[in-house]
């Protein structure tokens, strides 16, 4: 009797689901597990700057090249541009393609804005003879806040491709996937900045 | 417009590396002009090249492995040649300069471009089967990860001919590696190909993470997984948090040679020794991800072959886990001699030594399952017992190397080279044999020879011993490792007898050729018509042999440890669900291969400085990941009637071979007409 019902189970097992793996579920969840090797990538950044913040070699130290008002309105940038993103993921929900269309220029500018922010901040200091060769500090602190930079900048890209997807798909799923994800990064890269501003600008100003 | 590279870049002089390179650009041409002569390009292309499906993938990742395993081999024949030549008066036949380049494409290669395809290749095969999924979670991705590891590969065979490769070890340890120390070539070549390798397999990492936590069959609870399946997690989760601090390592050192930066200098504030802590946070637990999948392949192996369930599972599952966890806080002992300071070491000694009591446990584990087992002596249980015996000794001398005291006296002696060896060999690739035997039927259908395998076994065995026993004296008489030429005349005999070792095992690979060429001429009687040619106890064995494109008709239930058992002892293994459905796969997509040629040109352009090659591929790559990710339409159905005309094929070969019921006595039900 017990074989009968063994049998009995596996037929009648439901593996609807099962059958196709590219679900958004399992999309988002691969997607969580990539940020966190990412920001593995940005802790060992994070603990070389920790290491080597400090080795001015007789170059200039944070205090003499960080413009904190400067930095601040860079950081206003980003964080806007989150909650700017986080609204298109409500006109998202709600299926306002127009909304999200237009929702999604908001972030792409202000993205912009903070990438040539940072690019006009680097290309001061290298001007001033005070590029990444100058010191370990310098070495650490420009890659570590451009691996930020460069995240930002292939989001941005991300962005302008997903402007063409809603644009032409509409709000398919597969594409309410990607946006999701693109979301995920995006939030990311705000953390990561604020960990930026707060360790290497901040406490270099101190 | 070439930038550094020029003809002189080709070392025409050098007789040694000219015929290695003619040979293996003659075998190229060799196997290029016999796919062109009989017509393979297309299905080459269409049904391997741009394969998604997982076990084709895993296939050519092993190919991939074992081509590497000889070159990486053929270093070893080489450097223990030269050792046993170049005592006292005699120079030997190697330039330290050549020598250099030698022993760091050895360890390069043995660890990125053997031991990792190797296991991602025997994860790729088995693991979906196992879990009882179709595919892996991301199947592009994995496509994209086997064609990054080939472009490394590719990065160090290339070396060959055109430039050179490091001479500062598999390691590439600071400043050594920085740019006023190694101004050539070599050093870059080491990075990008570690570089794109190591990516594709944090990629793997990602993939079966994924795959393995959301993709099992129902019923299939974490302690109801395959202990293979536990350790390939295992090694995923290292793969996802260790890999990332080698590219970013990689990067640091990237940059201080490109641009000039300051990580791992001697001069304006650098701090070499962060590059040690570095590479080590990735290398120790790397040595972990080589050899976790080899203990699970060890545990199928014992349970299946001794006919009972693995003694101790859930210790062993604790086992494995606590092993990951430790792994993480033992990277100092590879440079105890820092000087990092009485507590620090204190601390990783401790951890170090830690690690032999999970590892004990397994240990007893697996002699617990074959006690009172009905054992039987197959190749893989062969090299199961080789590894247990060797594995205690070798883990013994680790437990010793552990003490911060002793590593001090010992630290860059051969006795450190003899250790290693003796975890990495009869460990990991050991195991990957015993995998290789065990699911070479499951892969592509017929078994392979016994009597070569065991001969190889015993080849391997002894030439093992014969090689690296040797290492361990003489790493207490003083000799360090890497030496081109020595004064020293009592170490000869010693390095006399670890050259004849180092022939003995030549013959053991040999002998795995030959068991090769046999097996495959002997398919017919080699053949596996059931599916489950050892009694096998996890769900890969419930699939044909090789499986349908969709492993599973329909996905099976699991309500136990051993599921296929499970099933077999209540006759349900091989019973027919009552209809068929529709299957989605994966469609087959070249962007995984466009991508691994262009990371090929990007690092070769970047390694000689010809920008705007290096700027055009980097192009080309972020077109083809926008290109596909603009593509919605990237599956298949296998409609049901297509699935059920393959399956009652593959009952009517049962029924045929098997009037009794394969293995475990099952009874086979009658074809049924298509019309059903």
């Amino acid at each position: 009797m017990m074989t009968t019902d063994y049998v009995a189970t596996i037929g009648a097992a439901p593996n609807e689901g099962v059958g196709r793996p590219d679900t958004i579920a399992i999309q988002t969840f691969g997607f969580w597990i990539y940020l966190m090797s990412d920001l593995i990538i940005f802790s060992t950044l994070f603990a070389t700057f920790a290491v080597l913040g400090r080795n001015y070699a007789g170059g200039p130290t944070g205090k003499e090249l960080f413009d904190l008002p400067y930095l601040a309105s860079e950081t206003l940038l980003l964080l806007v541009s989150s909650v700017a993103y986080g609204l298109v993921m409500l006109a998202l929900r709600d299926g306002r393609k127009k909304w999200v269309l237009m929702g999604l220029a908001v972030p792409l500018l202000l993205g912009l804005g903070f990438v040539s922010m940072e690019i006009h901040e680097f290309y001061g200091l290298i001007a001033q003879g005070y590029g990444p060769d100058r010191s370990a500090f310098l070495s650490s602190f420009f890659t570590l806040v451009g691996t930020h930079g460069a995240h930002v900048t292939i989001g941005l890209i991300w962005m302008a491709v997903m402007i063409g997807q809603v644009a032409v798909k509409g709000l398919t799923s597969p594409v309410q996937s990607r946006l999701m994800r693109l979301g995920m990064f995006w939030h990311f890269l705000d953390i990561i900045w604020i960990g930026i501003f707060s360790i290497v600008y901040l406490m270099g100003v101190v | 417009m070439f930038g550094k590279l020029s003809l002189a870049a080709i070392p025409y002089d050098n007789m040694i590396v000219m015929s290695a390179v003619g040979g293996a650009l003659l075998l190229a041409l060799v196997i290029l002009g016999l796919v062109t002569y009989y017509r393979k390009w297309t299905y080459l292309y269409q049904e391997w090249l741009t394969s998604l499906d997982h076990k084709k993938i895993g296939i050519m990742y092993i190919i991939l492995a074992l081509v590497m395993l000889l070159r990486g081999f053929s270093d070893a024949i080489m450097m223990r040649s030269q050792q046993a030549i170049a005592a006292g008066g005699s120079l030997g036949y190697l330039p330290p300069n050549h020598f250099d380049q030698i022993f760091s494409a050895h360890g390069s290669i043995m660890i990125v471009f053997m031991a990792m395809p190797f296991l991602v290749g025997l994860m790729n095969i088995v693991v979906p089967q196992q879990i009882g999924a179709r595919d892996v979670a991301f199947p592009l991705m994995n496509s994209l990860s086997l064609w990054l590891t080939a472009a490394g590969a590719m990065l160090v065979m290339v070396s060959l001919g055109v430039g050179e490769f490091s001479k500062a070890g598999w390691s590439g340890y600071a400043p050594l590696t920085e740019k006023l120390y190694s101004p050539g070539v070599g050093v870059d070549y080491w990075i990008w190909a570690f570089q794109i390798a190591g990516i594709g397999s944090t990629l793997s990492g990602i993939n079966f993470l994924v795959t393995i936590m959301k993709m099992r069959a129902p019923g299939m609870t974490p302690m109801r997984m395959p202990l293979f399946v536990w350790t390939a997690w295992c090694t995923n989760v290292l793969m996802v948090w260790a890999f990332p601090v080698l590219t970013a390592a990689l990067a640091m050192i990237t940059l201080d040679r490109y641009l000039g930066m300051h990580f791992f200098t001697n001069t304006l504030g650098g701090n070499m020794m962060m590059y040690a802590n570095l590479f080590w946070t990735w290398g120790h637990p790397e040595v972990y991800i080589v050899i976790l999948p080899a203990f699970g392949i060890f545990s199928e192996v014992v349970a299946t072959f001794s006919g009972k369930r693995l003694f101790g599972y859930v210790s062993m599952v604790y086992a494995v886990a606590a092993i990951t966890i430790l792994s993480f806080s033992v990277w100092v002992h590879h440079f105890f001699t820092m000087g990092a300071g009485p507590n620090v070491n204190f601390f990783f000694g401790i951890a170090t030594m830690m690690i032999a009591i999970p590892t004990g446990v397994k240990i007893f584990n697996w002699l617990f399952t074959m006690y009172r087992g009905r054992l039987r002596l197959t190749t893989p249980i062969y090299w199961t017992l080789g590894f247990i015996v060797t594995f205690a000794v070798g883990g013994a001398g680790g437990v010793l190397l552990g003490m911060p005291p002793a590593d001090y006296e010992l630290h860059n002696s051969l006795f450190l080279i003899a250790h290693f060896h003796t975890m990495l060999i009869p460990g990991t690739l050991f195991g990957f044999f015993a995998g290789y035997t065990y699911w070479f039927p499951k892969a592509v259908g017929f078994r392979l020879q016994e009597n070569w395998g065991k001969r190889a076994f015993w080849c391997w065995l002894i030439g093992f011993y014969l090689a690296f026993v040797p290492l361990y004296v003489l790493g207490f008489m003083g000799m360090p490792r890497r030496m081109a030429h020595y004064n020293n005349l009592a170490w000869h005999p010693y390095l006399l007898v670890a050259a004849l070792g180092t022939a003995v095992i030549a013959l053991g690979i040999l002998f795995l050729g030959i068991q090769l060429v046999v097996s495959i001429k002997k398919r017919q009687a080699l053949n596996d018509p059931t599916g489950d040619p050892w009694d096998g106890r996890t769900l890969e064995w419930m699939t044909s042999s090789p499986p349908a494109v969709y492993n599973f008709p329909r996905i099976p239930v699991v309500d136990e440890i051993d599921a296929f058992t499970e099933m077999k002892e209540k006759g349900a293994a091989y019973q027919r669900p009552d209809r068929y459905e529709d299957i989605e796969l994966p469609k087959n997509a070249p962007h995984g291969l466009i991508i691994g040629g262009l990371a090929f040109l990007f690092g070769f352009a970047l390694i000689w400085y010809i920008w705007w090659l290096a700027i055009l591929a980097a192009l080309g790559m972020l077109f083809t990941v926008i290109a596909r990710s603009c593509d919605d339409d990237t599956h298949y159905t296998i409609p049901a009637a297509e699935v059920e005309r393959i399956e009652n094929e593959r009952y009517q070969q049962l029924a045929a071979v098997a009037p009794g019921g394969p293995a475990g006595g099952q009874t086979i039900p009658a074809p049924v007409a298509e019309t059903q």
